[in-house]
Parts: C-alpha cells; sequence; structure tokens
C-alpha cells in the first residue's frame, strides 16, 4: 500500500527519468522472456552437442548406424594401425575381450574383427556397448558397416558369444593420424530396458 | 558524478542546507505506523530492511560455511584419517562451497544491492518491493533443505559443489533430490533479485542521473544482474537433468543410453564461469568507490571502468572450456580456450590499474575500508596471476585438481570477494546505524583477518604445486608441515571473523560516536546526502542531479 502512494507520488512530480509501474511490467516481461529462453536453451544445448560432435568429431563418438560400403580404391601406399581396447563399467559383471588386439589396415580394405563375451552370473544381462576413439577426430573416418554396439547385446546367465565388427578406414583420413584406437566399454542396461523387451531379446 | 539535491521539488519549503533538504524527504506525516516486532521482518518491502536481511543471512551462512571449513582443515591438519569419515569428508567440502557461494558471498551482495542501489540512484525504493520480499525470504528454506539433507540416511551432497555427473546421478544418496530443490530455490531468489535491480536501474533513477554517471558499484551490479538472468536458468536446467538422470531414468549424462558425461561439464561451467563473475563484479563496483573517497580524488578513468566491466561479462560465456582442458579436448579447442581466458586479464588489468591510477597522487588515509580495498587490490590481483598461470594449457594439466586451484579460487573468493563485502560493511556501516563502529576492533579484524587468510592460502599454491590433490581428507606425508600451516592460519581466520561479529553486533545496538550525514571525508554521491543513520524512507521526491 504504501508502495502505491509512492508511485502516485513519483507519477505527480513527472520528472523525465521517472517512469509509472506500467513501465516496470514491460521491463519485467523483457527480462522474464529471456530467463524462459535461458533455460530453453540449455535444454537445446543437449541436441546442439551431438550435432556439434557429429560434425567436428570432438568426442571420439562412432556412427550409431552401419555405414554403407562405397567400393573405394584401397590405398595401400598406407598402413594404419587400429588398436582395441575393451572394458566393462563398474558393476558389470561380463567378460570382454577383443580377439584382435592390434590389427594394420590399408584406408578403403574391409577389415573383420571379434570380440568374446561371457556372462558368468546366473542372471540374464542386457549389455549396450559405446565405443569411443582417440584420437577423437579419427572417428569421423572410421565407418562401421557391422557393429554389436548398434544393437543391445542379451546373454542369458552363463551363456557366450562371438560378436563380430565389421569396418573400413575412409582414405580421406588426415595424413598425419596413423594409429587410432578404439576403445569399448560394455554397459549393464537390463533395469533400464523395459520388461518385454527384455523377454523378446531373451527368446 | 557530483550530485546535489534540488529543493525545488520541496516547493513551499525552506531548505538551506543539505540535510535540511534530506529531513524534507523523509517526512513521515503519510505513512501508516510500520509494523514491529517479528512482522516488521516477515513483511518488510523496504528495501533497507531487505538489504539488512541478506546482509545477517550471508553472515550467519558464512559462519556455517566456516564452520565447515574448520571441520575440513582439523582433518587436515595431519595426514591420515583421525576425525571424521572420508564420506562426510566429502559432504563438507560440498556444502561449504555451496553455502559460500550461493548463501553468503550472492546474498551478501543483494543485501548491498538493496541498501545502497536505491539511494545511489536517487529511487525511494526497489522497483518491485513484494518481490524483494519474496526472493528473500525463499532463502533460508532454500539452506534449510540442503542443510537438513546432512542429516539424512546416506548423507548430504558428496559429490563437490560443481555435482559432475556421473558423482551426483549414478553415484550419489537420495538426498540429491533434496540438493536439487534447494539450488532451483536459491536460482529463482537470484532470478528475481536480479529482476529486482534492473528494473529498479532502469525505470527509477533520478532525473539526470544518466547511465554514464551512475556510481560504479550500480553499473557493476547492473552487469551482474544481467549475468544472473542468463546463467541462473542455465543452472536450473543442469540441476533439472541430474534430477530426471538420477531418478527417473532419462539419460543426459548416462553413455550407456546415448547420453555423454562430458556435456555435464559442458553445461555446468558455462553456468560456472559467469558465475564466478557474478561474484567479483559486485566487488569491483565496491572497490571503485571506496578507493577515490580515501585518496580524494575521482576514480581515474570512469568510463573505462564500465566497459572494462562489460568486456569482462562477455568474455565470461566463451570461457568455461578451461575447466575441462584435461577432458580429452582436441587442441584446437584447448589453445582457443587458452587465448580467451588470456584475454581476460586485459579489462581486468584496466581496473587495477585504474585503482592504482586512483591512489597516485591522492591525499590517501587509511580509514578501515581503505585498508580492505588495499588489501583486495594486492590480494586479488595474486589471484588474478594463479588464474592466468592455469589458464596456460599445459601447465594446467600439472595444477588440475590440485591445492594450486584452491588456494586459486580462494584468493579471489576470499581476499577478493568477501574483503570487499567487508570493506563495503565498514564503508557504508556508518550510514546505515548512524554511528561510528569500533574502530579497536575494525584495526583487530583487518589485521588478523589479513595475516592469517595468507598464512592459510598462501602455502596452498604449494602444496598443489607439489601435487597435493583437492577433496581427498587424507595426503602424503611430505606435505604434513604445510598442512599444520595452513590449518593454524585457517582456524585464526576463523576466529578472526568472531571479531568482526562482536563489532556487528555492536554497532547495531548504536554503540559509539554519531557521524555526519558524509562520515567520511571525501565521500561523494547521493548516499552521502542523506542524513545518517539513513531514514527509512528516502528520496520520496526524487533529486535532481547535475
Amino acid at each position: 500500500m504504501q508502495d502505491n502512494k509512492h508511485d502516485d507520488e513519483v507519477d505527480k512530480s513527472a520528472h523525465a527519468g521517472v517512469r509509472t509501474p506500467l513501465d516496470h511490467t514491460k521491463t519485467v516481461n523483457k527480462i522474464l522472456l529471456l530467463v524462459a529462453g535461458m533455460f530453453c536453451f540449455a535444454f537445446a544445448l543437449v541436441p546442439l552437442y551431438d550435432v556439434f560432435c557429429k560434425v567436428t568429431g570432438i568426442n571420439g563418438k562412432t556412427n550409431t548406424e552401419a555405414a554403407v560400403y562405397t567400393a573405394t580404391d584401397i590405398d595401400e601406399t598406407r598402413t594404419i594401425t587400429v588398436d582395441f581396447i575393451t572394458r566393462t563399467n563398474s558393476g558389470m559383471p561380463w567378460e570382454f575381450t577383443a580377439q584382435t588386439r592390434k590389427i594394420d589396415v590399408h584406408p578403403g580394405q574391409m577389415n573383420e574383427v571379434a570380440f568374446y563375451v561371457r556372462n558368468p552370473t546366473n542372471r540374464d544381462i542386457i549389455a549396450q556397448a559405446v565405443p569411443s576413439v582417440s584420437p577423437g577426430t579419427a572417428a569421423l573416418y572410421l565407418n562401421k558397416t557391422e557393429c554389436f554396439c548398434f544393437q543391445h547385446q542379451p546373454l542369458k546367465a552363463g551363456e557366450e558369444a562371438l560378436m563380430p565388427m565389421v569396418f573400413y578406414v575412409d582414405p580421406q583420413l588426415p595424413e598425419d593420424i596413423t594409429f587410432f584406437t578404439l576403445q569399448y566399454t560394455l554397459y549393464d542396461i537390463t533395469r533400464t530396458v523395459d520388461k518385454d523387451t527384455v523377454d523378446v531379446a531373451m527368446n | 558524478m557530483v550530485s546535489t539535491t534540488d529543493t525545488t521539488h520541496s516547493g513551499d519549503r525552506d531548505a538551506d542546507t543539505q540535510d535540511h533538504v534530506a529531513s524534507d524527504h523523509i517526512d513521515d506525516h503519510h505513512h501508516h505506523e510500520a509494523p514491529y516486532g517479528i512482522s516488521r521482518w516477515l513483511l518488510t518491502t523496504n528495501h533497507k530492511d531487505i538489504g539488512t536481511l541478506y546482509l545477517w543471512f550471508a553472515f550467519i551462512m558464512f559462519l556455517v560455511g566456516g564452520a565447515m571449513a574448520m571441520v575440513i582443515r582439523a582433518e587436515l591438519f595431519q595426514p591420515g584419517l583421525q576425525i571424521v569419515e572420508p564420506n562426510f569428508f566429502n559432504q563438507m567440502t560440498t556444502v561449504h562451497g555451496l553455502i559460500m557461494v550461493f548463501g553468503a558471498v550472492m546474498p551478501a551482495f543483494t543485501g548491498l544491492a538493496n541498501w545502497m542501489i536505491p539511494m545511489m540512484i536517487g529511487a525511494p525504493d526497489m522497483a518491485l518491493p513484494r518481490m524483494n520480499n519474496w526472493s528473500f525470504w525463499i532463502l533460508p528454506f532454500a539452506f534449510l533443505i540442503l542443510l537438513s539433507s546432512l542429516f539424512m540416511e546416506g548423507g548430504g551432497p558428496a559429490f563437490g559443489w560443481t555435482f559432475y555427473a556421473p558423482l551426483s546421478t549414478t553415484y550419489s544418496s537420495d538426498s540429491t533430490a533434496l540438493f536439487v530443490f534447494s539450488v532451483h530455490i536459491m536460482g529463482i531468489s537470484s532470478i528475481m533479485g536480479a529482476i529486482n535491480v534492473i528494473v529498479t536501474i532502469f525505470n527509477m533513477r533520478a532525473p539526470g542521473m544518466t547511465y554514464m554517471k551512475m556510481p560504479l558499484f550500480v553499473w557493476t551490479w547492473l552487469i551482474t544482474a544481467f549475468l544472473l538472468i542468463a546463467v541462473m536458468p542455465v543452472l536450473a536446467a543442469a540441476v533439472t537433468m541430474v534430477l530426471t538422470d538420477k531418478f527417473f531414468g532419462t539419460s543426459f549424462f548416462d553413455a550407456a543410453g546415448g547420453g555423454d558425461p562430458v556435456l555435464f561439464q559442458h553445461i555446468f561451467w558455462f553456468f560456472g564461469h559467469p558465475e564466478v563473475y557474478i561474484m567479483i563484479l559486485p566487488a569491483f563496483g565496491i572497490i571503485s568507490q571506496i578507493v577515490p573517497t580515501f585518496s580524494r580524488k575521482k576514480l581515474f578513468g570512469y568510463a573505462s571502468m564500465v566497459y572494462a566491466t562489460g568486456a569482462i561479462a562477455l568474455l565470461s560465456f566463451i570461457v568455461w572450456g578451461h575447466h575441462m582442458f584435461t577432458t580429452g579436448m582436441p587442441v584446437e579447442y584447448e589453445i582457443f580456450f587458452m587465448f580467451a581466458t588470456m584475454l581476460v586479464s586485459v579489462p581486468t588489468g584496466v581496473k587495477v590499474f585504474n585503482w592504482v591510477a586512483t591512489m597516485w597522487r591522492g591525499s590517501i588515509s587509511f580509514e578501515i575500508p581503505m585498508m580492505f580495498a588495499i588489501a583486495f587490490i594486492v590480494l586479488f590481483t595474486i589471484g588474478g596471476l594463479s588464474g592466468l598461470m592455469l589458464a596456460i594449457v599445459p601447465a594446467d594439466f600439472q595444477y588440475h585438481d590440485t591445492y594450486f586451484v584452491v588456494a586459486h579460487f580462494h584468493y579471489v573468493l576470499v581476499t577478493g570477494a568477501i574483503f570487499s563485502i567487508m570493506a563495503a560493511v565498514y564503508y557504508w556501516l556508518p550510514k546505515w546505524t548512524g554511528k561510528m563502529f569500533d574502530i579497536t576492533l575494525a584495526k583487530w579484524h583487518f589485521w588478523c583477518s589479513l595475516v592469517s587468510v595468507n598464512v592459510l592460502f598462501f602455502p596452498m599454491h604449494f602444496v598443489g604445486l607439489a601435487g597435493m590433490p583437492r577433496r581427498i581428507p587424507d595426503y602424503a606425508l611430505q606435505f604434513a608441515d604445510f598442512n599444520k600451516w595452513i590449518s593454524v592460519g585457517g582456524f585464526a581466520f576463523g576466529l578472526s571473523q568472531l571479531i568482526f561479529l562482536a563489532l556487528i553486533i555492536k554497532a547495531c545496538r548504536h554503540q559509539g560516536e554519531s557521524v555526519s550525514s558524509q562520515v567520511w571525508d571525501g565521500a561523494e554521491g547521493l548516499e552521502w546526502e542523506i542524513p545518517s543513520p539513513a531514514p527509512y524512507h528516502t528520496f520520496e521526491t526524487p533529486p535532481i542531479v547535475r
């Protein structure tokens, strides 16, 4: 109540630079718009970040969909060494090893490697493998035509399996890269996959 | 910048001296009787009352957060685990950080803004007084929620104030929900406070108070308010994503579900870096008020100060990556963030230069606020220089997550932000109470704080360079001697603040000598033209600034 009185008084004095409460509302609305915009912007950062990483390849993520092999010339003058590293996330009990630890490839040439997994526990588990390439820029030139990481990998209690991965290195790979590492991390996603999917996967 | 109170608005009244004019403005004839007791404080919409509430709240939180720092330093007094469990130690470092950032430094600046901005621009109150009440009174509940989470099963937040995923998602206790809600409330409070500051400054300046005549404290707060508006919603979004990742099965930061934990760091530091400037820009404003007063000169380079503040604010949005050099970022990005970060030292250097140039050939006197201001300039510059060292990518790989980082941000936040708040309190306290504070106690407070704070934080540089990691309750034997000194400095600094508490209580009881409306010999500006103590209502008729 007191404040209204202030405003009335201020109105009467009618000086330049002193404004009415209506102006306050306008200013407040503009600022609130900015607040809402920034809140949405933070969520927009999530897809923007993915797009940005895909374009620049900065976080070493490879494509999540199979590449189509377009017959290119095999560049036999270059040899690229690819290292495979496997690890399981904490709390993930599977055994997970690369059958091929290291492979020398020519750009453009198709290669097949396999990974061994075993579920030593007495419960059914669904896994998701997440790849990561280092140096990150090499991820843009690693094309996988077939990979276990594109799907969920279910294993019943005590089961074991060989998981194939077919890839070729794009001949456009920058000259300074002669060596890169591909790491797979296995996550236990049984709890996050809904029940029906689990049943389908296990049968 | 010199402003005079115009008498023509009072019309029929005779006013020869400024004091008379000011007392015209405070004529209480048309006001209802103010409520008293607890309801005065609960229901108040008066900017001075709310400013006082904010300042007391900040001080109480400073002591609570300080008590947690004492627990940390007691545990680190010698190597090995002796006083607390590692999980509780982690809760202490986390909640200490959260309380000092969101509970002490930010509310203290908001309190100063509430008290001083209307008085400095000749406005009768803040633009939105009821929202002002609301933005203060939700704050105690935020911290009640945060502190109560410490007593929950599994303990409170233990993932550091930066709540990196997956520490705050996969590996945190259930009390994380309380942490998230309390951060939401703090954010809403800050946003409301910032809206109030912007609207007040935009719409309620006295006639003739153009933007380039505004005192620098007002300018720096205006820019700070915009930073708050821009980044507090981002923090709110970040904690919301943590909440849904932890409790509702989303995968924003979970690689197994297609998310990315590094994305958390990008979002957090996009908020976090402007946030640290939110905690230092008002400090720059305070120092720019105090140094000219006690040098009896105008501030050197007023316009460059304004532009430098704006430049720092803009740069704060493009340097967040320097917190993440070791996350495997490609070298091009590291170089970009390194140079952008180093660029910040240019406008900051302009500020330090201007303060020194203001003092140059001034008639300096060393009253308590000036002593704190000079300590600020020297010690903040030390913190700035260690920041420059951390900006260098190859060096940062060595310094990252060590006590060197702890030393850096405590120099800029304790001897920077908090010293400036203390300087501001000593500078304006006589205006608030009408009495000079106890100068002997103030000198004890200053010298004890100055010595102990350096014993506390300076050796952290050495143990950090030698490789002692931060956020660890135990350490290798070779760090034992330095840590003993650091802890002794910590206890001494903590105790020194009790002198400050005694001084403030004494001042609130209105003991001491009465002061004039100008208080300090060289003080200029509208706030020094109203009587001391500042009456409950000021500038109900706006002054004219020439």
